[in-house]
Order: C-alpha cells, then structure tokens, then sequence
C-alpha cells in the first residue's frame, strides 16, 4: 500500500485524459473537484463533476481514474459524480485552454456567466480559427460533435472546426 | 442510463433525506419530464433534415435524459425504498409517470418537434432559475445544472422556430400547424396543485403559477418574430402530473422499456 500523499495523487490523475478530447487530463478539464483520503479505511476518495449532464464519457472517466490510481498503488479508490457547483468552462486551466486550441478546438472564450437565456440570436462574438487565427469565421451549429461543443467554419482556410462553448 | 453506483449530489456524500413524498413526486415530475423529451429527442438520430440538426437533437436529448436520470436517482434516494433511478425509468407503468403531456406527443415533423422543444426549454428556462433558490441543497444543485443546459437549448429552438416561421411558405406553413396541434399542451406546466403548493411553503420552490406572465411574454415575443399567429386562450389539456397520458405515452413506453424488461438486472 502506497503511502499517500496529495502531490502523488494529482501527478497520476494528470496523466489521465479526456477520452474525448485525449490532448487534456481531466484535471485540466477541471472535473476533479475534490480528493480526500480517509486514513482510518484506507480509501481514497475521488470527486467527478460532468461537464453537461448528458456527457457520455462520464463512466468511462470515473474508470479510467479509478483504474490509474490502483495501478499507482492505491487500493481501495471510489470514485464519486458529483453535481455542485455546476462546472463551468471558467475551471478549464490556462494550459488546457492552450492545448484545445493545438487540437484543433477553439478554446472558450470569456467568462461562462454572460450566456444569453433566451434570445434569437448567436452572441456576437468572433471564435477566431485555431488552425490559422483567422477571424473571418462563422457559426455553423451550435451543437457539434459532443454537446460541450459547436460547430464552426472558417472562411479564410476554409477548415471546419469545433468550438469549446463557454457555459 | 445505468448511474455510476456510488453517485451522490453533495460534496461531500449522502445527504440526510426526508422521505416526503411531496418531494419525491415533485422529482418524478422533474425527471419524467426530461427522460420522456429525452427519448423523443433521441428519435430523431439518423433522421435529422440536415447532420447538424441530427447532432443538434441528439446531444439535446442526451442531456435531458442525463438530467432526468440525475432527477430520478435523487428521487428514487428521497423514497428509500431501495428503487434505483434504472427501476423508475424503466420499470413504472404508464399511470405511474408524472411527465408533462406536452413531452409523450409523437415526435411529429421537425417543426413540430423543434416548436416543442421551444415551448419546454422556455418553461424549463424559467423554472430551474427560480428552482435553484430551493432550500433542498440537492434539488438545488440540479436545477443550477441544469439550467445553464436549458438556456444553451432555448437559443438553438428559440432561432428555429423564428427560421422557420419567417421562412419559406413551406416551413410556415408546418409550423404552423404544429402551433395549432401544440398550443392546447402548453397550459399543464403552469397548473398549481397540492404538490407545488407543499413544495413551495417547504422548500422554496417557485409557484409554477408564478412562471406563466414571463413564459407567455417570451414566447409571444418570439412567435411574433417568427411572423406566427400567437393563439388566443383556449382549453387546456392536463392530467400528466397525476399519471393520465394521451394515447402516445404506451407506444412510446413499449419501445423504451422494452430491453430493460427483457432482460431485467442485465448490466454492461
């Protein structure tokens, strides 16, 4: 039984990633709200927050971390979904943002907290191109391939893209 | 939708629940509602007019039944009875659902459904802000969840249904005459009861009487840009909170629960 220590722990969840997305951890993604260790049982206890309700992938992250942690020596891990806070797009690190953009997906942009409630419009703002930083695109769904994300065109390298919507 | 065995809505784990079954039956309406949407939704994959709808619908879908499946799981807690959110979805008969009529309806053409759609997610807006202020910590929880993915779903209809009134004589036309088969299903989610009531002096919930001035305000605002007819008051259909469908709710429990009872207790 490994001996736990806070810094092991973040260095092997750092290590797992977005199945969806496999450029960027999860604790980049910033659903890994909390670990605690519970010295009396031995457990170690992990809490996942799902970016949209509907996140397909969810099961498969919680296997994915439990599966890394007990490969790292820790023997008893359980991993629990958690919903509050809501997650938000703001939790996604500097780095994260920086490696979607290397993806190939425009990273959000702004704080999540301006979102139209209901209006008939798109927000004004310009999702420049992550391939070529064009800001000559545009919308082209706002539901792409998974629901974290939509669907954009750019005009000047006529590549399509995904863009990582704030919320 | 099979919840991961150790989900909880706290940080920090179970919560003391109390057993009120006003509660429970106010969780069933709230998951019911998003479950049975959820599945109409999900119809449509591989049917979409265009792939980007198809894409569109289904990661709609797929959040309302995450929704739903978080509902019922804190509901099936609440009861503590030993149901799991697997046996309230797919093992309650049709008088036991508590869904709204207006989510069973057939999914109909894509003007139908998207108006439909625009006629919840602007209900669903409206009701989860106001819900997140409930003193229940965990219903609170997911009404804040969810409503950031009700207002994502609101734009994308909202700008349908105003596409496809102010559109070609074609879309107009088929939307509306959903308008027509719709309007009289929009009336069930603002009628109060002993459960709202309860719920409300409880917990804090917000009166769903209270939400129809600013849900009929909106939805007129956008039907009149969309160059609808806003429809005049009119009968309303009810009964849906209290277990009583329209003839589509059997055909559409056949299909969704049919493999879970085929196969009872089958996991992954």
């Amino acid at each position: 039984m490994q001996k736990y220590s806070e810094s092991e722990v973040f260095k092997v969840l750092q290590t797992v990633m977005d199945p969806e997305i496999p450029v960027i951890s999860v604790l980049e993604m910033g659903i890994i709200r909390q670990v605690r260790w519970d010295e009396g049982a031995s457990v170690l206890h992990v809490d996942i927050t799902p970016t949209y309700s509907g996140c397909p992938a969810m099961e498969v992250i919680e296997q994915d971390v439990t599966a890394a942690l007990v490969k790292a020596g820790f023997k008893n891990v359980e991993a629990h979904r958690i919903y509050s806070p809501a997650w938000t797009t703001d939790w996604l690190s500097t780095e994260g943002k920086e490696k979607l953009r290397r993806y190939g997906i425009a990273p959000p942009i702004g704080d999540a907290q301006s979102l139209v409630k209901i209006g008939a419009r798109a927000p004004d703002e310009v999702v420049p191109c992550p391939f070529c930083e064009s800001a000559r695109t545009e919308l082209r769904s706002q539901f792409g391939a998974t629901a974290c994300k939509a669907f954009y065109f750019c005009n000047e390298c006529r590549q399509p893209f995904e863009y990582f919507k704030p919320i | 939708m099979s919840a991961s065995k150790n989900s909880s809505v706290g940080p920090k784990g179970a919560t003391a629940l109390s057993g009120d079954p006003a509660l429970f039956e106010y969780l069933l309406r709230l998951g019911d509602d998003r479950l049975i949407l959820g599945h109409r939704l999900s119809e449509w994959c591989g049917h979409g007019p265009i792939l980007e709808e198809d894409l569109a619908l289904g990661n709609i879908g797929l959040d309302l039944i995450g929704q739903g499946q978080a509902f019922l799981a804190l509901a099936a807690s609440v009861e503590n009875q030993g149901r799991s959110d697997d046996l309230l979805a797919y093992f309650r008969d049709e008088r036991q659902f508590r869904n709204a009529q207006l989510t069973e309806l057939s999914k109909g053409d894509f003007a139908f459904t998207i108006l439909r759609q625009f006629f919840f997610d602007c209900f669903a807006v409206l009701h989860t802000e106001q819900l997140q202020k409930a003193t229940q910590s965990d219903l609170a929880a997911l009404a804040a969840k969810s409503f950031k993915e009700h207002s994502y779903h609101a734009r994308h209809s909202a700008q349908w249904v105003i596409r496809l009134g102010d559109g070609t004589a074609e879309s107009h036309a088929r939307i509306s005459s959903a308008l027509e088969e719709l309007w009289s299903f929009t009336g069930e989610f603002f009628i109060p009861d002993d459960i709202d009531a309860r719920m409300n002096s409880v917990y804090g919930t917000p009166l769903v009487e209270s939400l129809k001035g600013q849900w009929s305000a909106q939805v007129r605002s956008i039907l009149e840009e969309a160059t609808l007819k806003v429809p005049a008051d009119c009968w309303m259909h009810s009964g849906g909170r209290r277990g009583v469908h329209t003839e589509n709710m059997g055909i559409l429990l056949a299909e969704m629960q049919s493999l879970a009872r085929a196969h009872p207790g089958a996991s992954w």
